[in-house]
């Protein structure tokens, strides 16, 4: 077992859970954060070494002493894993900034708020692993999904900063940058073979020690270096 | 109800001194009994359970705890007081032993006993009542306190135990679970010189050792012997025995400048990088070998000969090269000592030596010592002899060292014999309250006084069941 005590923040569905599930599965105590108290029970109810909390992570001023909790409750904390996401669809003309608020006080301030703690911790106590779930998405910036991307992008340099902060604190900062994976999230869209979140969880797991930024195949990772060095004049015009 | 928040920022990955067992603890290092009170309402505001730590120095999991507040009592380390016509010398519970010998050897008093190593804290010291040298002939630190004074986990007044009250030997002895002692005053032992007479005697087998010890058990100060734990068939249990003696001689030896330890090893090593030099041969292939050179010198230089070495030296060789338990990074090691009778000791010490050579894990080095009987309600004393023996922990081998470890501790429990929590990381709970006898019922008693809510613990006592 590598991961004796996890946090995952975003569990109740997708990728988080599964990567809670397959924590627990391997015999590691596992705390679960999510808004949907129905879909935390019924996680622990499949694996008893799951322990669950309820959170919404627009609750930022929560989570100090939530996460204090949680690390007395496991007894230690070696991983934590920021899963939690929104993508609400916005359509070609529409600017929303209601959308646009949720989905940056989810995607990054939750982020920042469960990671300042535990970049804090971990530092301190000269250990620990942090893996951020990102996106492909926020690798450019695409006319259809404007905050959405911009949120993975701040996310991910968030995450290269507190990497860099924590390279000689005995830390791992892994950042992973999933691209399409069948979740609720992603039901509405027109996907290219999406891989399964299972797979994805899978992936993630097993590059979280690696401290970088990772993509899950190395397909993506060589379109997606292409993709990145597109001038953005030529990247407006093409339908990528 | 809505409990107080510790500062994120006090949390510490700790360990015991073999690096096997890690916790993570909220650390806070209180330099007056006022500040100690804090600490201690504050963890109670948290809902929290307290570990009392000192320098560290024990092997296992004695001094940490998960998601504790860690009670460090390092910077409390004044020596208050020093009477050099008594040889009384009074400090707070976080003055070391390198401390206590800095300040009253130029006077001509040594600490009556120290461990192998200079760094232990007072009150740690005396939290597991450790045994020197010469624990055959002076016994257990313990024996030598005046009296200690004990801050009740509930913030009230501090009270001061002596040897007549019926607690004193329950909180000494107690491993940090009876209460927390906040000052010590403490009975030096005058010395002649700062110098001590060390005379070899090479034994080719137990039998030699046993002998040893025999003969010069009424006579020396100190008797300590080496074991190598790789030698098989006859050679079994052979080893380097010494014997000292304080010596005589010119007052100049009680300075500091005569007690300090060369800071680089065989003249060109510095010390402080030596754990590196020790890693590469942290193998059982080598340390075979070592084992094997180490045997073959002490007969041809050592036997029979007698040479002078500073208290300083002959009582802290292990400080010679510190950080030498990195040597053993990053898995650790642990210790196991175990105490037996007299008559049963050479039968028991033979089989274990045995045992570890079959599991294929010999210690890189073994210690035998002499002790007697006390008092104390946790107490390893037997009369009888002890061996400490050394083992690497791997991921690898974890599992493996561990019931090594078990099988080692029981062939000592059948043969009445007892166990140090100083030096324990893998004892099993039942194996262990079976050894001591109504101990714990006197540890339960000093725990309702001095810690009613029962608020302190540590790894060790969860694992164990002491709580
Ligand atoms: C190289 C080496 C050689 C050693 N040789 C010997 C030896 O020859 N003989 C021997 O007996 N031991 C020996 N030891 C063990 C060592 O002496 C003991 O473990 C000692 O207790 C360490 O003291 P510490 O201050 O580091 O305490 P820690 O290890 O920090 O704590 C030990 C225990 O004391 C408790 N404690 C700490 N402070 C207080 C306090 N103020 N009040 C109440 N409880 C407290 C803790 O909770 C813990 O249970 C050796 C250790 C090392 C590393």
């Amino acid at each position: 077992m590598r991961y004796e005590r996890s946090l995952v923040v975003g569990a109740s569905s997708g990728i988080g859970r599964e990567i809670a599930c397959q924590l627990a599965a391997e015999g590691g105590l596992v705390a679960a954060v999510a808004r949907r108290k129905e879909r935390l029970d019924e996680l622990s109810t499949s694996f008893p070494s799951i322990q669950t909390f309820v959170h919404d992570v627009e609750a930022a001023d929560e989570v100090p002493a939530l996460f204090q909790e949680i690390t007395s409750s496991l007894g230690g904390l070696d991983l934590v894993v920021y899963a939690a996401g929104v993508m609400p669809s916005v359509g070609p003309d529409e600017f929303s900034f209601e959308k646009d608020r949720e989905i940056f006080a989810v995607n990054v301030l939750g982020a920042m708020a469960w990671l300042d703690q535990a970049a804090v911790r971990f530092g301190h106590a000269g250990h620990g692993t942090i893996v951020g779930i990102g996106s492909v998405a926020g690798d450019r910036g695409r006319a259809g999904q404007p905050a959405y991307n911009a949120s993975k992008a701040a996310l991910a340099t968030y995450l290269e900063a507190l990497r860099n902060r924590l390279a000689t604190q005995g830390v791992t900062v892994t950042t992973v940058k999933p691209g399409p994976v069948a979740t609720e999230m992603t039901a509405g869209l027109p996907l290219k073979n999406p891989m399964l979140a299972e797979k994805a969880a899978r992936k993630i797991l097993a590059l979280s020690g690696s401290g970088g930024e990772r993509y899950l195949s190395w397909k993506h990772r060589l379109i997606f270096a292409v993709i990145r060095a597109i001038p953005s004049p030529i990247f407006r015009r093409m339908k990528l | 109800m809505t409990r107080r928040l510790l500062p994120l920022e006090t949390i510490r990955g700790l360990a015991g001194f073999g690096g096997a067992q890690r916790a993570d603890g909220y650390v806070f290092q209180p330099t007056t009994v006022d500040e100690a009170r804090e600490v201690l309402a504050l963890a109670r505001e948290a809902g929290r359970r307290v570990v009392l730590r000192g320098s560290g120095r024990s092997y296992g999991d004695a001094a940490i705890a998960r998601e504790a507040v860690v009670l460090d009592l390092c910077a409390m380390n004044q020596v208050v007081g020093w009477d050099p016509s008594t040889g009384i010398l009074e400090a707070e519970a976080g003055a070391t032993l390198g401390d206590v010998w800095r300040r009253c050897l130029p006077d001509g008093w040594w600490p009556p006993v120290v461990s192998g190593t200079m760094f232990p804290t007072l009150g740690g010291a005396l939290a597991m009542n450790i045994h020197g040298k010469n624990a055959y002939r002076v016994g257990t630190l313990g024996e030598h306190v005046r009296s200690i004074d004990v801050l009740p986990t509930d913030g009230g007044e501090v009270v001061r135990l002596g040897p007549s009250d019926s607690l004193f030997h329950s909180v000494v002895s107690g491993a940090g679970l009876a209460g927390l002692i906040v000052g010590v005053r403490l009975q030096l032992k005058k010395v002649p010189s700062g110098d001590v007479r060390v005379r070899g005697v090479s034994c080719s087998g137990w039998k030699d050792q046993f002998d040893a010890f025999d003969r010069y058990r009424e006579d020396a100060d100190y008797m300590v012997s080496w074991i190598d734990c790789f030698a098989r068939g006859h050679a079994r249990g052979r080893g380097l025995f010494h014997a000292a003696w304080y010596a005589e001689g010119p007052s100049a030896t009680l300075l500091e400048a005569h007690q300090t330890l060369p800071s680089k090893v065989l003249g060109v090593v510095p010390k402080s990088e030596t754990w590196r030099f020790l890693k590469l041969l942290n193998r059982r292939g080598c340390m075979r070998l070592v084992n094997a050179a180490k045997h073959a010198a002490g007969r041809i230089f050592e036997h029979g000969r007698e040479g002078r070495q500073s208290l300083v030296a002959f009582s802290f060789l292990l400080d010679y090269v510190p950080g030498w338990e990195r040597a053993y990074a990053p898995g650790g090691f642990i210790q196991v000592q175990t105490f037996v009778p007299a008559a049963e000791a050479r039968r028991v010490f033979d089989e274990q030596i045995q045992m570890q050579q079959r599991a294929g894990l010999e210690s890189f080095l073994g210690v035998m010592k002499r002790h007697r009987v006390d008092e104390f309600a946790l107490s390893h004393g037997v009369d009888g002899y002890s061996l400490a023996l050394d083992f690497k922990v791997t991921r690898a081998n974890r599992a493996r060292v561990e019931a090594l470890a078990d099988g080692l501790h029981k062939s000592a429990l059948a043969a009445g014999g007892r166990f140090y929590l100083a030096k324990d990381t893998v004892l099993d709970g039942a194996d262990y309250r079976l050894s001591i006898g109504d101990g714990l019922e006197r540890l339960h008693k000093a725990r309702e006084r001095f810690d009613p809510d029962g608020i302190l613990t540590s790894a060790q006592a969860e694992r164990l069941g002491l709580l």
